[in-house]
C-alpha cells in the first residue's frame, strides 16, 4: 500500500518549486496588481495573507482530525504521525494568524489585542488548546495509548474550528471586518483574484511544509530500524 | 508606492523567499536522504538474506 501510495505522490522538490511559483504570483498580484483599499489603504494587503494563513490553520486542524479519526477507526498505523504533524503545521500557522493579525489591528484599530472581541479571544482560545495538545502527546510515552489519547484530543479540537469561524459572523460588527457574507464577497476585482491567488498559495506552501516534515520523521523512524541494537 | 510602502513590499518579499529557499533546499536534502535510506535498507535486506543462507544445519 505504501508503495502504490508513493508512486502516485507529487515528489517533494517539485512542490516546493510550485509553491516559489504560485507565492511569487501572489505577491506580485498583492503588491503590484491589486488596488489600495479605498478606507484602509496599503494596510489592508495583510488581509490576503492573514485570511489565507487562518483558513490554512482551519485547515491543518481538519486534516488533523481526519488522520486522528482514521487512527481510531481502522487503526491506520501511518495516521496518528500524519495527525500529529497536520496539528503542528496548524499551530505554526495559527501563530502566524495571530502575529498578522495584531499587525493588521495595530495600523486599523489602533491596538495590538482586543480582549472584548469574542473572535480574536475564540482563536487564542483554539490556539491554546492545540498547543496543550503537545504537552499531553510527550507526557504519555510512545504506543497505542499515546496514539488514542492525542487522537481524541486532536478530535475534539476541531469542534473549535467551526465555533472560532462562526465567531467572526457572529459577533458584532464593531471591529473585525466580514469579508465574505450570504451576498458574496466584499471585495471586488483585483481584489478578489488576489484573494483566490493567495488562498491556494499559501495552502500549498503548507501542504508542502507538512510532506517535509513528515518525510522529515519517517527517515528519522526508518534509521532507528535500520541502526544496529 | 510611497517609499514606506516600498519597505513594507520589501519586507513581504525577504521573508517569502527565505521561507521558500529552506523549503526548496530541505525538500532536495530529504530527498536526496530517502534515496540513502532506501539503499541502505536494501543492502541491509542483502546481507540478511545472505546469513540465512549461509547457515548449515546438522
Amino acid at each position: 500500500m505504501e508503495t502504490v501510495d508513493r508512486q502516485y505522490r507529487v515528489p517533494l522538490p517539485a512542490l516546493a518549486v510550485a509553491s516559489l511559483i504560485c507565492i511569487t504570483v501572489s505577491l506580485v498580484i498583492v503588491f503590484f496588481v491589486a488596488p489600495n483599499d479605498a478606507v484602509l489603504g496599503f494596510s489592508q494587503k495583510i488581509f490576503y495573507f492573514h485570511v489565507s494563513i487562518a483558513f490554512t490553520a482551519y485547515a491543518c486542524f481538519a486534516v488533523g482530525a481526519w488522520k486522528a479519526f482514521r487512527l481510531l477507526w481502522k487503526r491506520d498505523p501511518r495516521a496518528d504521525l500524519e495527525s500529529y504533524v497536520a496539528v503542528h503545521q496548524g499551530v505554526i500557522f495559527g501563530v502566524l494568524v495571530l502575529i498578522t493579525g495584531s499587525i493588521w489591528a495595530k495600523y486599523s484599530w489602533g491596538h495590538w489585542w482586543v480582549w472584548s472581541e469574542d473572535e480574536l479571544v475564540l482563536f487564542l482560545v483554539l490556539f491554546l488548546f492545540y498547543c496543550a495538545y503537545f504537552m499531553l502527546r510527550f507526557s504519555v510515552d510512545a504506543g497505542p495509548q499515546r496514539e488514542n489519547f492525542s487522537a481524541v484530543y486532536a478530535l475534539f479540537g476541531v469542534v473549535l474550528v467551526p465555533v472560532s469561524f462562526l465567531a467572526i459572523r457572529l459577533a458584532k460588527p464593531f471591529l473585525h471586518p466580514e469579508i465574505f457574507t450570504r451576498h458574496g464577497a466584499n471585495l471586488g476585482g483585483w481584489m478578489l483574484v488576489a484573494y483566490l491567488v493567495t488562498q491556494p498559495s499559501v495552502l500549498l506552501l503548507a501542504y508542502t511544509l507538512y510532506r517535509i516534515e513528515l518525510s522529515g520523521k519517517r527517515l528519522d523512524l526508518r534509521l532507528r530500524e535500520l541502526r544496529p541494537a | 508606492m510611497t517609499t514606506v510602502e516600498k519597505y513594507v513590499t520589501a519586507a513581504y518579499c525577504v521573508i517569502f523567499a527565505v521561507v521558500l529557499a529552506y523549503v526548496v533546499l530541505i525538500s532536495l536534502k530529504l530527498q536526496r536522504l530517502e534515496r540513502d535510506v532506501a539503499e541502505l535498507e536494501r543492502r541491509e535486506a542483502k546481507t540478511e538474506d545472505d546469513e540465512r543462507e549461509t547457515v548449515h544445519v546438522g
